[in-house]
């Protein structure tokens, strides 16, 4: 419950971005995030907020994990689940 | 199990570097074993699920501390939300409070019993769903600081009058202050969670590290973090440098998300409370602060709590050791109702409910995910 998931923005409209989840778009509040972010960036995001905009040249390596739980995991894997249960938890479109 | 098959490193040769690293480290220490505590289910996952623990050298204990926001909702605040939902008030919550045991049964007890409690993903779902009805809708707010920032927003962005939250919001730094003075503690550093820092701030640790003169390390999540994050904290043990470090900075900053800090203290007050089989936590309990009165259910709602205490308790839970697992003096290889009496299926305790519990993580990914039990017995 406490394992952000990045993402992609796309686009912003006041205080909700629509950001990329791995080809699932959600969108994600920005009340609380900690900078400015603008279409491009990649966001840290827990449970629907933003909380974090993380540095693009550092992004590989954040992705990185999260590829090998969606693109690998076995379906009953708890990591796995925490992170679309990460996704879910942003309203849907 | 499945974990063998995906054990797969983004980075072979830097995983194998860092295994070196921290086998040199852990040699400098000269003793054994020395233990660090980890505060954070995902910590406890990506280690199981990983099989890191069989690239730990013999040295290093890491154990898994009160790192489970669900697991240490305390008896009497399931009761809470028992109460409300056996009262009629419709409950919303995450799936893992469900079957968290209270003094006489779990909102998924109740649920069986004609209760209404909806499963939500979050505190946006819980509140879509207040729009949708002009009954109460109460959430019942589990999860740390990354999680309660999320309740905090909801509430300052004025949510519809039917909606209110039952808090059982926690606060880490706190509990780490009893853990670190527990007796028996054997605890000689602890490896922070990076997501929990990303809002506090790897600065909020500072006091912490003079007050108990132990090295913290923020780490991130990747198994390669992880590992980078303990060669770090043995290496500060064995230096006897006893300072916070970060090895997470593309997501952790000294001061943190102060936007998010903002926020969070705006909306709540940090109070003194149990935690569950652990202790009594000085200002360890998220509560609403008086100007969100109206949004809070326990002051909205006469809650009865007499009306479950003439249920007795379940038999095993008595035998149950989760308090003493989560904080860091036994292991789930130390409770007879481990994996027999008390599994994912059927559990007995709040660490085998909750994905992030340590039992549960250990059931899931194989039960005994530490090969050097063997090694040193060989």
């Amino acid at each position: 419950m406490c394992l952000g998931v990045p993402g992609r923005v796309i686009s912003i409209d006041g205080d909700v971005a629509l950001v990329d989840f791995w080809g699932v778009t959600k969108p994600i509040r920005l009340d609380v995030v900690d900078a400015p972010v603008a279409p491009g960036d990649y966001v840290l995001n827990h449970v629907g907020f933003a909380i974090r905009r993380i540095p693009a040249e550092e992004i590989g390596e954040t992705l990185a994990l999260y590829d090998e739980l969606l693109r690998r995991a076995h379906h009953d894997d708890l990591m796995a689940a925490d992170v679309r249960a990460e996704l879910e938890a942003a309203k849907d479109e | 199990m499945n974990s063998a098959e995906q054990l797969k490193f983004r980075d072979p040769a830097r995983a194998a570097a860092l295994e070196a690293a921290l086998a040199e480290q852990a040699k400098r220490l000269g003793r054994a074993p020395v233990t660090v505590m980890h505060v954070c289910g995902s910590h406890e996952q990506a280690i199981a699920k990983f099989g890191l623990r069989a690239a730990f050298p013999i040295e290093l204990d890491v154990i898994m501390g009160p790192g489970c926001p669900v697991c240490v909702t305390d008896v009497p605040e399931v009761d809470e939300a028992v109460a409300l939902a056996k009262q009629g008030v419709r409950i919303a919550t995450y799936g893992d409070m469900l079957r968290v045991p209270g003094t006489a049964m779990s909102l998924a007890d109740a649920r069986t019993q004609g209760a209404r409690v909806d499963v939500v993903y979050g505190v946006a779902q819980a509140v879509t769903l207040a729009r949708q009805t002009d009954e109460p809708i109460v959430f019942f707010a589990s999860g740390f600081e990354t999680t309660a920032v999320a309740t905090a927003a909801v509430l300052l962005a004025e949510p519809p009058a039917n909606f209110s939250v039952l808090s059982a919001h926690k606060y880490i730094p706190p509990v780490m202050e009893i853990v670190a003075e527990m007796p028996g503690s054997k605890i000689e550093g602890f490896l922070a969670a990076g997501h929990a820092a990303t809002i506090t701030g790897w600065g909020v640790f500072e006091r912490f590290v003079e007050r108990h003169r132990v090295p913290v390390v923020v780490a991130g999540f990747e198994p390669l973090d992880i590992l980078a994050g303990l060669v770090r904290l043995v290496e500060l043990i064995a230096d006897n440098d006893i300072r916070v470090d970060n090895t997470y900075p593309r997501c952790v900053s000294r001061e943190g998300n102060l936007e998010a800090q903002a926020r969070l203290w705006r909306v709540f007050e940090p109070q003194g409370g149990r935690w569950r089989g652990i202790a009594h936590v000085p200002n360890g309990n998220l509560r609403l602060r008086d100007e969100f009165a109206k949004w809070d259910a326990r002051r909205r709602f006469d809650i009865d709590l007499a009306q479950l205490w003439d249920h007795a308790p379940p038999r095993l839970v008595a035998q149950c050791q989760c308090g003493d697992i989560m904080a860091g003096i036994a292991s789930p290889h130390d409770c007879t109702l481990f994996g027999r009496e008390c599994t994912p299926d059927a559990p007995v305790g709040a660490c085998m409910v909750s994905a992030e519990g340590t039992c549960k993580i250990w059931h899931q990914y194989g039960g005994h995910p530490d090969l050097r039990q063997i090694r040193r017995r060989a």
